[in-house]
């Protein structure tokens, strides 16, 4: 862009700049006013033609969705492809206590992301420390340290975590907290036994083993 | 035009005594002015012939539209879409007791206008999204005092999606103001030239939240109970019901949960008004931080319409274009320059347009783009704003978007409809303007 002399050529536009009185904003702002009239009459002629814009939201999640990197543990499901702010990723985790199991969590993205976190929630009822029978979701990244340089795929390799890595140290499912801290190896089990669909400690769990 | 002049407009017409101190502003060049700006009466003039928007008539709005009209604007138009509560009358301070219920930006607009001779307001009483291109399209610049960032980002995009290079009139400078407590800022945005607020939303302190592990398992103050309740206990309870903050039956039910929740773990304070404030996350309000605020803005405003000294962002784009202002440990306040980002999504790559066969079939049209010497792209992705037209990276979309290949375009979009062309090798998206040959 060439700025002339008032510094704002490009907004006073090049043929106006070079009259006897360039004023820069103002000059704009003066022509403004009296073009308005004609502006107006030619917006009510083209008026027919408005369409609604790409949003700035959407566009985040477009370029989320081109980069993420799913691998063979994981997989998504868009109810309506033409609404790519709601879907279903599913996580078969190929390792660790919950290997064998499949889960899955709906993404809620409003207008505001990335300001706004995507709201995440497991869909299944299971037996999970930082997991509640609810499916809320105890990750970080989900709430209190959410910042808008963070991508979906850093939300998607922070799930896979916790099936690798439950923490018990941020419980949300308290007793499954307990379980793991006091008896890795019972939690185990109570793992095993819950993805299979049975009860623990008199609460019955969905059967998610593929 | 001289001092002189200005002097004997005054005795002409008596109704300039109030302005004589902007009189001798405008009448007089600015020490950092450009030479060439008009002084005097054209200054004057364009003051009172430019079409100001406000958007917010609220803490902020109040003050701003107090303040452009003190500072000689005549033609000022407001949006809000809210109405008064009595809770905002301690500061916002165009409205009385008699006006709860009304619509803040009509009722704001008529204060105005019967205490400032000669100043004409018109409000919208409405979202901002109620209204398009052709809209915005009338006014010099926008002001806004909002409180909500999404709303901010609205006005951002629409007004950097006006920008027509061809048409310099369609560059319609942005100031903004936002406080939070003690704590504020005001910048100035001009469209496509310098940074906005998509290029500055990592600035905006996200909303300070609780580990929801600490909520649903050690809550330590009263405001982690009623977030328990808002967040846990309410999808626990009341599944089906979609919670209404304005719903005073359900705010009563989050109390009354919180303040059981708070006398399990010992914890004092739960109130009625402290369940409203966190639920609907009301932000503690200063009036003086909105009178510091909205003052900055107004000035940059001032500024912009008569030329007597160079704004905020002025000269694009190395100018300094955002102010903070800190109160809360004792004062503190930095100018500085906040640099576009090359890869915002709004402002990185304007929308242009392409002339399209609308009997192409989409796949012809992705092909296209191995072609286009700008893109060249390999994988690329395409969506509009209601449709996903070919997705490639995920694999569940693909297969679901594959039928639209071997579909005309005229059949997917319209003419002159707006698409987005994401690809992994691009940082960020390509905007199109598709426009039909005939
Ligand atoms: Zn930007």
């Amino acid at each position: 862009m060439v700025y002339g002399t008032c510094g704002l050529e490009s907004l006073c536009g090049p043929g106006q700049h070079q009259n006897q009185r360039c004023s820069g904003i103002l000059g704009t702002l003066l022509t403004l006013s009296q073009k308005q009239q004609q502006q107006q009459a030619e917006n009510a002629a083209g008026a027919a033609g408005k369409k609604k814009k790409v949003t700035a939201a959407q566009l985040r999640v477009q370029k989320d969705l081109s980069e993420l990197s799913l691998g063979s543990t994981m997989k998504t499901d868009f109810p309506n492809p033409d609404d790519i702010l709601n879907f279903t990723l599913t996580i078969d985790p190929d390792e660790g206590m919950y290997k064998g199991g499949s889960f899955s969590f709906s993404f809620a993205i409003n207008q505001n992301f990335p300001h706004d976190p995507p709201k995440v929630k497991c869909k299944e009822k299971i037996y999970h420390p930082n997991i509640d029978l609810e499916g809320n979701v105890c990750l970080n990244i989900l709430r209190e340290d959410w910042k808008p340089v963070l991508n979906l795929n850093a939300v998607i390799v922070g799930l896979q975590f916790l099936f690798l890595e439950p923490n018990a140290s941020d419980p949300l499912n308290k007793e499954a907290a307990e379980d793991l801290k006091t008896n890795r190896e019972g939690f185990k089990r109570n793992v095993r036994s819950a993805m299979g669909g049975g009860g623990v400690r008199g609460e019955t769990f969905q059967r998610v083993l593929k | 035009m001289d001092e002189t002049t200005v002097a004997d407009m005054a005795n002409g017409d008596g109704s300039r005594i109030k302005w004589k101190f902007l009189d001798r502003i405008v009448s007089r060049q600015g020490p950092f002015a450009d030479p060439d700006n008009p002084i005097g009466e054209q200054a004057l003039q364009m003051l009172s012939s430019v079409k100001v928007l406000v958007i917010g008539a609220g803490g902020l709005g109040c003050e701003i539209l107090k303040n452009l009209a003190l500072s000689g604007f005549t033609d000022i138009h407001v949006i809000d879409m809210d109405t008064i509560d009595v809770s905002n009358l301690n500061r916002q301070f165009l409205f009385r007791q008699a006006d709860v219920g009304k619509h803040k930006a009509e009722v704001a607009a008529r204060f105005v206008e019967s205490r400032v001779r000669g100043v004409k307001i018109t409000p919208y009483c409405g979202k901002i999204q109620d209204k398009d291109e052709d809209y915005y399209m009338q006014f010099a610049f926008v002001v806004c005092g909002l409180d909500s960032i999404e709303a901010r980002r609205w006005i951002n995009a629409t007004l950097v999606g006006m920008v027509d290079e061809e048409n310099p009139d369609s560059l319609k400078p942005l100031i903004d103001g936002g406080t939070e407590g003690f704590k504020g800022q005001s910048k100035v945005i001009l469209p496509t030239m310098t940074s906005c607020i998509e290029c500055q939303l990592d600035l905006h302190a996200p909303r300070a939240a609780v580990p929801l592990c600490t909520l649903a398992t050690i809550p330590r103050q009263p405001q982690h109970c009623i977030e328990w309740a808002h967040i846990i206990a309410w999808d626990e309870e009341r599944k089906d019901i979609t919670l209404d903050n304005d719903d005073p039956e359900h705010i009563t039910w989050l109390y009354q949960k919180a303040l059981k929740r708070a006398e399990d773990f010992d914890i004092p304070g739960v109130t009625y008004s402290m369940t409203q404030g966190v639920v609907k996350n009301i932000i503690p309000a200063i009036a003086s931080t909105n009178a510091i605020i909205a003052a900055s803005c107004c000035n940059e405003a001032f500024k912009f319409a008569t030329g007597s000294n160079p704004s905020l962002a002025y000269p694009p784009p190395d100018a300094n274009n955002y102010m903070t202002y800190s109160g809360d440990d004792s004062i503190y306040t930095y100018t500085f320059t906040h640099e576009k980002k090359d890869d915002c999504p709004v402002c990185g790559n304007l929308a242009k347009t392409m002339e399209i066969d609308p009997s192409w079939t989409l796949q012809e049209f992705v092909e296209s783009f191995a072609e286009r010497p700008e893109a060249q792209l390999k994988k690329p992705s395409i969506r509009s704003e209601a449709k996903t037209l070919y997705m490639q990276s995920i694999a569940s979309l693909e297969e679901q978007t594959r039928p639209n290949l071997a579909k005309k375009l005229s059949e997917l979009v319209s003419d002159g409809e707006e698409i987005a062309v994401s690809d992994p090798a691009l940082q960020i998206s390509f905007k199109y303007k598709l426009v039909f040959k005939s």
